[in-house]
């Protein structure tokens, strides 16, 4: 093997690395905060909603986790649009993540709301409190707390599949390695580097995540 | 212009699907295989030997599959060896699912109660023996479901193989959109064919979870 290997040069192309981070974390931030309020909402019918609606969150949830990313992501961006509904890159793409977390996350959660023994919801009753009122307040917060680790892996997990949105020509830290490729045609050293990037953004997200669970649920500190 | 019927268009994407099918079982089986030598050098007593093993999942679970993908489609090309589309495809899948498999399975050996070992230990059982008569037949009980479960994500991760040229499911998807101009139901179809391949598999793994933890619940 003579190749050489350089690193030096990707400082040229820090412009574009530093946007396609700064793109990954955008996409993840919202994909996060939206996809687990979806994925809320879908374990609530699926676990305490109405019966009619259930099949139709049932469904939903079957579809997305048994499909590859890859092809929802196609589905939005190229389908969609003979629907009359056109999105942006960086719309599809947040989509996606959106509606892919949310499946993923009501499974998630919605195995923590099982776990809730009855005579939590007996006691919310007794306080007159309406169906809505004890999951707000007495059931949600304790299942979230208990499903906390799993679902932070599964925001990980989908951090690190959002590096197929390069594919749309959303222009992540994917798009950026691409890129460089493309100019220099030096693909290892662009891929290596990314993919410690990705590496460092995991790590970081996994901490962020659990830090964020000790703010939520400071009762875990007391225990 | 030529017209396109949908049967057209799903007899492609099935004929494709073979490639799926092909590239999903051999990344299960070497997965497997690596997973295991994964498995012992994690429950190793060696320290040096549970560190490599734990670095390298850390490495494989804490990157994108695509980036895996790309680093084996170029980075072999650098050491002279001509890499076609499928065989970066096969080896980074293999050593994908390796990591997954190698840290489910993990978590399977030790979920098994200590007083097994202890009590084999007490038998005067060699640790290759704990393993072969106490520990790997309770494992495995534990380990069918998820492993079944991980199944449909080595399905699913055969489709960003398409990216780097091999032409399966996705692929095909993309190639007969660009032919016929119907995203729409070229993209439908492919979802439900994937559906259909992951479905089953998810569903007997829930029913398998639930039957040997009834099964185990008894003892």
């Amino acid at each position: 093997m003579n190749y050489q290997f350089e690193f030096g040069w990707l400082f040229e192309y820090y412009p574009q690395i530093v946007k396609g981070i700064a793109i990954t974390i955008e996409l993840i931030a919202v994909g996060a905060v939206a996809g687990i309020l979806l994925g809320i909402v879908c374990a609530w019918v699926r676990a305490l909603g109405p019966a009619w609606l259930k099949p139709f969150v049932a469904g939903y949830v079957e579809l997305i986790r048994n499909t590859p990313f890859l092809i929802q992501l196609f589905f939005i961006f190229f389908g969609l649009p003979s629907l009359g509904l056109q999105l942006s890159e960086l719309k599809a793409a947040n989509l996606a993540m959106v509606v892919n977390l949310g499946a993923y996350s009501s499974e998630i959660i919605r195995a923590g709301i099982q776990a809730t023994p009855r005579g939590q919801f007996e006691a919310g009753a007794s306080l007159a409190m309406s169906p809505f009122e004890t999951f707000r307040h007495v059931v949600l917060v304790p299942s979230l707390e208990r499903i906390w680790p799993a679902l932070s892996s599964q925001v990980v997990i989908v951090m690190l599949g959002s590096a197929v949105v390069s594919q749309i020509a959303a222009e992540d830290l994917t798009f950026a390695a691409n890129f460089i490729q493309s100019r220099t045609f030096r693909a290892f050293e662009a891929y290596i580097v990314s993919t410690a990037v990705y590496l460092v953004l995991a790590i970081l997200l996994r901490q962020a995540l659990s830090m964020v669970g000790w703010a939520i649920f400071p009762r875990r500190a007391a225990r | 212009m030529i017209e396109f019927t949908v049967w057209d268009i799903l007899r492609n994407l099935l004929l494709a699907t073979r490639w799926t099918i092909v590239l999903s079982l051999v990344s299960f089986v070497g997965g497997g295989m690596v997973g295991l030598v994964l498995l012992f050098s994690r429950i190793s007593r060696r320290k040096w030997s549970r560190a490599l093993a734990k670095s390298y999942i850390e490495l494989f679970q804490g990157t994108p599959l695509l980036m895996q993908l790309f680093i084996a489609f170029f980075g072999l090309g650098l050491f002279g060896i001509d890499v076609p589309a499928w065989l970066a495809a096969g080896l980074a899948l293999i050593l994908w699912s390796a990591a997954f498999l190698g840290e489910i399975w993990r978590g399977c050996v030790e979920a098994v109660a200590k007083g097994q070992w202890e009590a084999s230990a007490s038998l005067g059982m060699g640790r290759l023996q704990q393993m072969r008569y106490v520990i790997l037949p309770q494992a495995l009980r534990i380990a069918v479901p998820p492993t079944v479960g991980f199944s449909v994500q080595v399905i699913k991760g055969t489709a960003l193989t398409s990216i780097i040229g091999f032409v399966e499911l996705s692929k095909a998807g993309t190639v007969v959109t660009n032919a016929t101009f119907q995203p729409f139901t070229v993209y439908g179809l492919v979802a439900l064919i994937y559906f259909a391949l992951c479905w089953p598999l998810s569903k007997s793994s829930q029913i398998l979870e639930r039957k040997l933890n009834v099964a185990h619940r008894n003892h």
